[in-house]
């Protein structure tokens, strides 16, 4: 399987979660990693949070980019975050969805439709739900799943409510998902 | 039938949909962002319990009263008075100042929605004494929505939410001076309203119709795809005189767009853009 892109989902205590995630990725990195945080606004935006913390260029996604590989995208506070088929985003406000904007499952369901068995998601600690139905998208697509161990996850209901809507899930702890998206780029190599 | 073929069915279905309407009404939604209008069509779907984007389609064209739930649908009217205040805190340092320097004025707000935003110029221009020079046009393709915006009457719970977004403008007043609480709505004040016009205009296919001096759009062109954003931008360009300004949404940008090259930024942290003299 060519991986074409990673998505990532995550709610409380993924700002933590995330830095040891995303922590020294190498610019071969050759795919995108397009993330939804559920946090409060905050005005720094995100690139702040995570500066230093591996090669990569951190930015919030913009309305009708284009996707570049090799870039980390956040979703931007208040706005829902999705893909379309020519590799852009497009934001949306409509309504909150399983109380989120940004909503994983807008984001993990679009791009489950653009990169079918290229996509690989994640998700990780949170105290929600939101990102299970996205999940489920995305195995029935083709994609892979890989979930944070829920037992080391500082908010497990958002492992555990997705480990139910997939079978074919991956359970690993956060220092094992880095590597594993490391690994990935010297395969791109 | 596997996953990928029913995502393909899924979006021929999407298609046809959007040229049944088109064909049948007239509006057309055929270059809206496509997970856009497959979101809210499915969302239909779902809550009327129907079995597929078909059975919608063929309600669709039987029932005008589908179409009117379905316009709702795909124009998103979620929306707040002050809502991002430095825009509106933008407004006031920067663009009222310009607008001073024209003996009347004409701002269309494309997209108003249920109004909320119309109200939150109109305040910001009687503070700023340039209520009675400006005529004010307020557009939507939604005839429900600017029903709701002639009225001026809102709940009351949202009314502490724009309090502070009216603080965080820069206000010069106390919000409550600007409506009446009864029961649980909010009636703001009609003098506010006076110089509006309320008209029911279709950004896809109706033409300008103001040569204006500010064009107000916000999260309206993130439910377009490149094509139609483009095309939108061109008939605001057409529509605002040498110099008119123009906001967008503050995720909303014009350096993907085709018109990019006639504008330019006059504030740095909303999106606020001058026509350029001479385009």
């Amino acid at each position: 399987m060519k991986h074409k892109a990673i998505v990532i989902g995550t709610s409380a205590g993924g700002v933590e979660a995330l830095k040891i995630v995303l922590k020294d990725l190498e610019t071969n990195i050759e795919f995108p990693i397009i993330i939804v945080i559920h946090i409060k606004e905050r005005t720094d935006g995100f690139s702040n949070i995570y500066k230093g913390l591996n090669k990569l260029t951190i930015k919030e996604a913009e309305d009708k980019e284009d996707i570049k590989n090799g870039v980390i995208y956040f979703a931007p506070s208040n706005y829902h975050l999705s893909i379309e088929d020519d590799y852009t985003f497009s934001l949306s406000v409509e309504e909150k969805i399983n109380y989120s904007r940004p909503s994983i499952d807008v984001l993990f369901e679009s791009a489950a439709e653009v990169y079918m068995d290229g996509l690989l998601g994640i998700i990780l600690t949170g105290a929600n739900s939101d990102g299970a139905l996205g999940f489920e998208k995305i195995e029935k697509l083709g994609g892979e799943c890989i979930v944070q161990d829920p037992e080391e996850a500082y908010f497990d209901v958002m492992p555990l409510s997705t480990l139910k809507c997939v079978s074919t899930c991956k359970i690993m702890n956060l220092n094992l998902i880095n590597r594993y998206i490391k690994e990935l780029g010297g395969k791109n190599l | 039938m596997n996953e990928k073929e029913l995502l393909e069915i899924e979006n021929i279905e999407l298609k046809l949909l959007s040229e049944a309407i088109y064909l049948r009404y007239g509006y057309d939604f055929k270059d809206y962002t496509k997970s856009h209008l497959k979101r809210r069509v499915l969302r239909r779907v779902k809550l009327d319990d129907l079995k597929n984007i078909t059975q919608l389609t063929e309600r669709l064209l039987y029932d005008r009263n589908a179409l009117e739930q379905i316009l709702l649908d795909l124009s998103i009217n979620v929306t707040e008075m002050f809502r991002f205040p430095q825009f509106f805190k933008d407004l006031r340092e920067n663009v009222i100042p310009i607008l001073k320097t024209y003996p009347s004025v004409n701002i269309w707000h494309a997209g108003c929605s249920t109004g909320e935003e119309v109200i939150s110029m109109a305040i910001l221009l009687k503070e700023e004494g340039l209520l009675n020079r400006v005529n004010i046009y307020a557009t939507d393709i939604n005839k429900k929505v600017l029903e709701i915006a002639k009225e001026g009457i809102y709940p009351i719970e949202e009314v502490k939410k724009w309090t502070k977004n009216y603080q965080n403008t820069g206000g010069k007043k106390s919000f409550s001076d600007y409506y009446v609480a009864k029961y649980d709505h909010a009636i703001f004040d009609q003098d506010l309203l006076k110089n509006v016009t309320f008209l029911e205009h279709n950004l896809v296919i109706d033409k300008t119709f103001i040569d204006a001096n500010l064009i107000i759009c916000r999260n309206v062109l993130i439910y377009f795809n490149k094509k139609l954003q483009n095309q939108v931008l061109e008939l605001f360009e057409e529509s605002l005189i040498p110099g008119g300004l123009v906001g967008i949404g503050s995720k909303e940008n014009l350096r993907f767009t085709s018109v990019n090259e006639n504008f330019e930024s006059i504030t740095a942290a909303s999106k606020i853009y001058k026509k350029k003299i001479g385009c």
